[in-house]
């Protein structure tokens, strides 16, 4: 392992920081959409359902085809962010950070939802004969106790952000430096003559990630369990 | 002093409650199904009536005619739940220390004191809910009830998940928490020998409807 180059470090980087900004950015609305999902009853709540979860069963190439309409720099939302925001997605690191998120985010909010659906509600309606007001009630009860199930959409998450490729080589590219994750560098070097031992070493490193995050994820679980059951 | 009178349809049952609580201990008796849970809902706060009023202290907390619904967290009435509703992530001392940082009253370390003492929880402030007896988690329930100091306190069924043993160790608590701690109880039991020893005013509700009003000798 000691022999990656400083290119393969480049790319191994941008992953990391790109999934860990996707996950930070993503885990409030997770969190949000979660409770209400998990807690709720409104109008269009499958249709919503089903939106969360179209990442997962859309081509990635379709994904990201449709973030480059919204968001690259003639999209609605794009065009209107970089004018008033100087917030720009298209071709830049923060915009792989964007599809990593959206991707990521059907397996970021799944443990969340799940978490706070296991949660007694009847001890959310005790906190609130103490004298808790509903937003003391989900911070000091609802949050605490679903914690671990939070923390596991967030390793789960980023896990899935690490190795996404389709949505983000469609919207941003394979810029070196620049978009070019862990994913798209082991596809640009099996596509050159010799690449395949500096592939293989990416190839090591995305397997240790992806199996980390995964025992930490199950880890989370397990605590969770555990809170639940007052020990 | 409370004033009840309320209607509430829950699928195929009615409850049509109509009384006034005075004295410390009010014991609401009937069979289950009878519709006491709903009605102590309903005083909580936690159950909204189809119709009526209620008022406690002269302080109309429910009153469906002009529009008044106090919530549960601004009610301050405590309630006991027969399944305790420990809180699990927090230890016992959190647990008893939850209301009075909710409704941010200063510490009270003599009230504080008091309550452990009367209840005989001092030994079990570090511990978690799921180390404890049933027995045990019914006391610090009781312990935290109190500590948020609630003008009014709903027992439901509080001795309704323990055995016959833990039952006569706890009953001597409430005993002394009638006679010592000064705060009027709803005392909720299906269980006449428990409302004999504990209550001081009788409503006996049967199929939704209230049947009798009355002192504790009804229950004979």
């Amino acid at each position: 392992m000691s022999d990656i180059s400083p290119a393969e470090w480049t790319a191994i980087l941008l992953s990391v920081r790109v999934a860990i900004i996707a996950t930070l950015v993503a885990t409030p609305f997770g969190i949000a959409l979660a409770w209400l999902l998990a807690r709720r009853d409104f109008w269009g709540k499958s249709m919503l359902d089903a939106i969360v979860h179209l990442p997962l069963v859309l081509p990635p190439v379709v994904t990201g085809y449709l973030l480059l309409l919204t968001f690259g720099r003639r999209g609605l939302v794009g065009g209107f962010l970089a004018d008033h925001l100087g917030i720009v997605f298209s071709f830049r690191w923060t915009g792989a950070a964007l599809a990593c998120g959206v991707m990521s985010f059907p397996l970021l909010v799944r443990p969340m939802r799940l978490s706070i659906e296991a949660i007694d509600r009847r001890l959310e309606q005790a906190a609130e004969t103490l004298g808790a007001a509903p937003w003391k009630v989900f911070l000091t009860v609802t949050l605490p106790l679903a914690l671990p199930g939070v923390l596991a959409g967030m390793v789960l998450g980023f896990a899935k952000a690490i190795g996404e490729f389709g949505a983000t080589i469609t919207f941003v590219s394979n810029i070196p430096g620049e978009t070019q994750t862990i994913s798209s560098a082991i596809y640009s070097l099996i596509q050159t003559p010799d690449g395949d031992a500096a592939a293989g070493r990416l190839v090591i490193v995305s397997i240790v990630l992806a199996l980390g995050a995964l025992i930490a994820a199950e880890w989370f679980a397990r605590r969770a369990t555990q809170r639940l059951h007052g020990n | 002093m409370l004033r009840v009178d309320v209607e509430k349809q829950l699928g195929e049952f009615s409850l049509q409650a109509s009384f006034t609580g005075e004295g410390r201990v009010i014991g609401l008796f009937g069979a289950s199904g009878a519709g006491k849970t709903s009605l102590v809902n309903m005083i909580a706060g936690l159950l909204r009536p189809d119709r009526g009023t209620i008022v406690l202290d002269g302080e109309t907390v429910d009153d469906t005619a002009a529009g008044i619904h106090v919530p549960a967290w601004r009610r301050r009435i405590g309630y006991v739940f027969q399944d305790a509703r420990l809180f699990p992530h927090l230890n016992v001392a959190q647990n008893l220390d939850y209301g009075r940082r909710m409704n941010r009253l200063a510490p009270d370390p003599a009230q504080h004191a008091r309550v452990i003492d009367l209840l005989d929880i001092g030994t079990l402030l570090g511990r978690r809910p799921g180390k404890l007896s049933g027995g045990e988690r019914q006391r610090v329930a009781l312990g935290r009830a109190l500590l948020a100091k609630p003008r009014l306190l709903l027992l439901d069924e509080p001795l309704g998940a323990l055995d016959e043993g833990r039952k006569l160790e706890i009953l001597p608590y409430l005993v002394r928490l009638r006679d010592e701690a000064n705060v009027p109880m709803v005392y909720v039991s299906h269980d006449a020998a428990e409302l004999r020893q504990l209550a001081t005013q009788i409503v006996m509700l049967k199929q939704g409807r209230v049947t009798s009003l009355g002192g504790v000798k009804m229950l004979a």
